[in-house]
């Protein structure tokens, strides 16, 4: 497989897109994140905002640029007709989507490492002055306390799995903006629902099925005691959303026609 | 010598007026099975998932440990839901006349929220919005018509009708030292609320006409007191607003009723009580201590229009998986002519190619527009007929504000789509547009609405981003004189309907006017 995925970097690297893609994926990230560090305010002890979490915030925003690198990497060689010459040299099809999968995550999660460590720092430097400070029992973010670690490892690996999720719904869609539309309604729809939906019953269950509201929950640092899933858990239901999305990919890969 | 013809074609020329070029786009669109398709899944979505929706949503009352069907909102004169309870101590009036009163003090307690469990924890002081004062009501029927002129707890002296009327007075809080004296008048149907420091100097709060009050009214003391609201973010993306007791006393002297039927004794009636968990015993309820001239009135509730119970535009949530639908079909009407070179045919037939966008814009939306007008009139008075099988009375509102919701919602779907068309112009790459297009419009208000964003920076992008056109979905308007919790996150906008849906269009505009720019400037 050695030679599939340089082949699929080396499609990658030969583009200004994806460069300029990621270094603005990392600066949405730590913007957002820096933007809600100044904004949010703590005036007292027990103001009961997640510090870690607000921190990270602009993971939120980062999302869509993974999903942005990673849906037209797929679908731009249906539309340019590329994918007959991929196929024509990399016939074996489990290989190539497995080659092209590793290396958008591996790039996802590069530069996902440096928007969540951005993010931390700029959330160790302005969160004090918003009042997240010792007296009101914040101590300043640090990658040495477990749960924020936890949550920063965490956010970079969420930022993997959309990699993941967008290859696989680009691969099952084949069409750009389709695709986009599908991995953007299933990351941002969910949290709207929850959101307008009256009954308590049916706003667990969506959240606990929404890949983001789900997902997120690995950046939670203070309640993850009452939060329908733990952090790992909730991880996982995104996990598994972007295993359905590769599998069904990959199931089309195979019998369709290209 | 030659006389060179130049070469005539024997075809006769078609005719390349707009009309024709709104023709081509037609058929482009009628023509492709999968847009055709997008547009009314779209409408779909927005009808089923309106009712998946209602149907999810339900609300249960209790009468002691027995369940019982909740009972409808109290309707205001217009129509509106209002919350009506106060104390009241009131006489019959027949025809014209007036009361005077001096608000001498005004106190009170309020529950604050529990420092140990099960403790109560009450301080003492009046809410902002605490009213006592005088009024006349057309009955002691709960949202009958009334007029009062009152003072509050930190907004000065009032004069409210009907609910939704508020006229300020002047400011400043009632003492021993510096009372309030207050008078209403009637004539006819126009009541007038005057104030005066020293009940010998008048002045005029204001007017207000009850039309077809009858000749027979309730004239009278009363005192209220809204609750004290504190909103708790949800953990798992909501918040819940909680209400709290509280009560207002507020001293009276110097009762002097003219008119009428007046000069008899006092009722009183604590209007809109509600019983405990017995069925019998009134809950918080209110009380008049009274020695010889003055009147010490205790109230608890409010007089005001409903904003919390939730409002009929939940009912079009699924409008928001229509947007996502409508931004890809509308980036693909255009970003497809590129991927097909299709696009060299559309200039070469009309060469003037800032109309040529114009009119797939004026298409898209269109179509967008009447699916979506189509989906909203189905999905909101099936959903609201739901909600209201599951206990669950949407507000009410005038049918002008209702049809401003459902086309609203519509008109929002098609100018997204313009927008939408605009950015597959300008970027002619299909991700990108439809990433810009939802991160402008969807991703503001998912910040604005479901994340721990506090209100000032949530209202700040609900103006200046795309997202601020959902505004024209806001059936209940906020009341600057009603205790609420008015925020996105709760329906709330901070731009008025029409003008946050001017800064969509805005945005629309200028996306089209660049597309056009490049359209005109670029090589295809």
């Amino acid at each position: 497989m050695r030679r599939e995925i340089h082949a699929e970097w080396t499609k990658l690297r030969t583009v200004a897109g994806p460069g300029w893609l990621l270094a603005g994926m990392v600066v949405l990230t730590v913007a957002l994140s820096a933007v809600a560090a100044t904004t949010v305010t703590c005036g007292s002890a027990g103001c009961g905002h997640d510090a870690t979490r607000l921190g990270l915030m602009g993971v939120q925003l980062g999302q869509a640029m993974v999903a942005l690198l990673a849906v037209p990497a797929v679908c731009g060689e249906y539309s340019t007709g590329l994918i007959h010459t991929s196929l024509t040299a990399m016939p074996r099809r489990t290989t190539l989507l497995a080659a092209k999968a590793s290396v958008l995550t591996a790039m996802a999660l590069a530069a996902g490492t440096v928007a969540v460590l951005g993010s931390v720092l700029a959330g160790r430097l302005l969160l004090p002055g918003s009042g997240f400070t010792a007296e009101h029992g914040y101590a300043p973010l640090s990658l040495t306390d477990g749960p924020t670690l936890r949550a920063a490892v965490g956010s970079v690996l969420y930022l993997g799995l959309i990699a993941l999720l967008s290859v696989g719904v680009a691969t099952a869609v084949r069409d750009s903006a389709a695709a986009t539309g599908v991995v953007l309604g299933l990351l941002y729809l969910f949290p709207i629902s929850i959101r307008m939906i009256a009954d308590e019953e049916t706003q667990r269950f969506l959240w606990m099925i929404s890949p983001t509201n789900a997902g997120l929950a690995v950046q939670a640092t203070t309640d993850s005691a009452i939060l329908p899933l733990g952090p790992w858990a909730g991880l996982g239901v995104l996990a598994a959303w972007a295993a359905a999305a590769l599998l069904t990919g990959w199931v089309l890969l195979r019998q369709r026609d290209a | 010598m030659s006389t060179v013809t130049p070469y005539r074609s024997d075809l006769r020329a078609g005719r390349d007026g707009f009309a024709q070029l709104l023709r081509a786009e037609w058929t482009k669109f009628r023509t492709v099975r999968g847009w055709v398709a997008g547009i009314v899944a779209a409408a779909l979505l927005i009808v089923g998932l309106g009712l998946l929706f209602s149907s999810g949503s339900h609300s249960s009352c209790m009468k002691g440990p027995v369940e019982v069907p909740c009972p409808a909102p109290v309707l205001g004169p217009g129509g509106e839901a209002v919350s009506d309870r106060f104390y009241f101590v009131h006489q019959p009036l027949d025809g014209d006349g007036s009361i005077t009163v001096r608000v001498n003090s005004m106190t009170g307690q309020i529950r604050k929220p529990d420092v140990t469990a099960g403790v109560r924890n009450v301080v003492t002081g009046v809410v902002p919005w605490a009213k006592a004062g005088i009024m006349i009501k057309e009955s002691t029927e709960q949202g009958a018509p009334y007029a009062a002129v009152m003072v509050t707890g930190s907004h000065g002296v009032r004069m409210q009708h009907n609910f939704t009327e508020d006229v300020a007075g002047r400011p400043g809080g009632v003492s021993a030292q510096s009372p309030r004296w207050l008078r209403l008048t009637r004539t006819g149907d126009t009541i007038t609320g005057e104030e005066s420091p020293d009940g010998r100097q008048w002045t005029r709060v204001g007017t207000a006409r009850l039309d077809g009050l009858p000749a027979q009214v309730r004239i009278g003391l009363f005192a209220a007191s809204p609750g004290d609201i504190t909103v708790t973010a949800n953990t798992i993306g909501g918040y819940s607003a909680a209400s709290r007791f509280t009560e207002a006393t507020a001293v009276m002297d110097e009762v002097g009723l003219r008119g009428e039927g007046t000069g008899g004794t006092w009722r009183i009636d604590d209007i809109g009580v509600t019983t405990g968990l017995d069925g019998v015993t009134p809950h918080h309820p209110g009380r008049l201590e009274r020695s010889g001239g003055t009147f010490a009135i205790t109230g608890v509730g409010d007089i005001a229009p409903l904003t919390e119970l939730g409002s009929i535009e939940r009912t079009l949530t699924g409008a928001m998986v229509g947007l996502i639908i409508v931004i890809v079909v509308a980036v693909l009407f255009v970003t497809a002519e590129y991927r097909r070179q299709l696009i060299r045919t559309t200039l070469l037939a009309s060469p003037r190619r800032g109309r040529v966008l114009v009119a797939k814009a004026v298409v898209i939306g269109t179509v967008t527009f009447v699916a979506g007008l189509a989906a909203n009139a189905v999905a909101l008075p099936i959903g609201r007929q739901i909600l209201r099988g599951n206990n669950i009375y949407p507000l009410p509102v005038s049918t002008l504000t209702e049809l401003r919701v459902v086309a609203g919602v519509a008109a929002l779907l098609a100018v997204a789509a313009v927008f939408a068309v605009a950015l597959g112009s300008l970027f002619r790459r299909s991700a990108m547009a439809v990433i810009v297009a939802i991160a402008a419009i969807l991703v503001p208000y998912v910040l604005a609405t479901a994340s721990v964003l506090p209100a000032s920076v949530s209202d700040w992008l609900l103006r200046v981003t795309p997202a601020a056109g959902f505004a024209i979905q806001q059936s209940i308007p906020a009341y600057p004189q009603v205790t609420s919790y008015y925020a996105p996150a709760s329906g709330f906008y901070p731009l008025a309907p029409w003008a946050g849906f001017a800064v969509l269009c805005g945005y629309a505009a200028l996306a089209l006017a660049l597309a056009v720019h490049r359209l005109r400037r670029n090589d295809v």
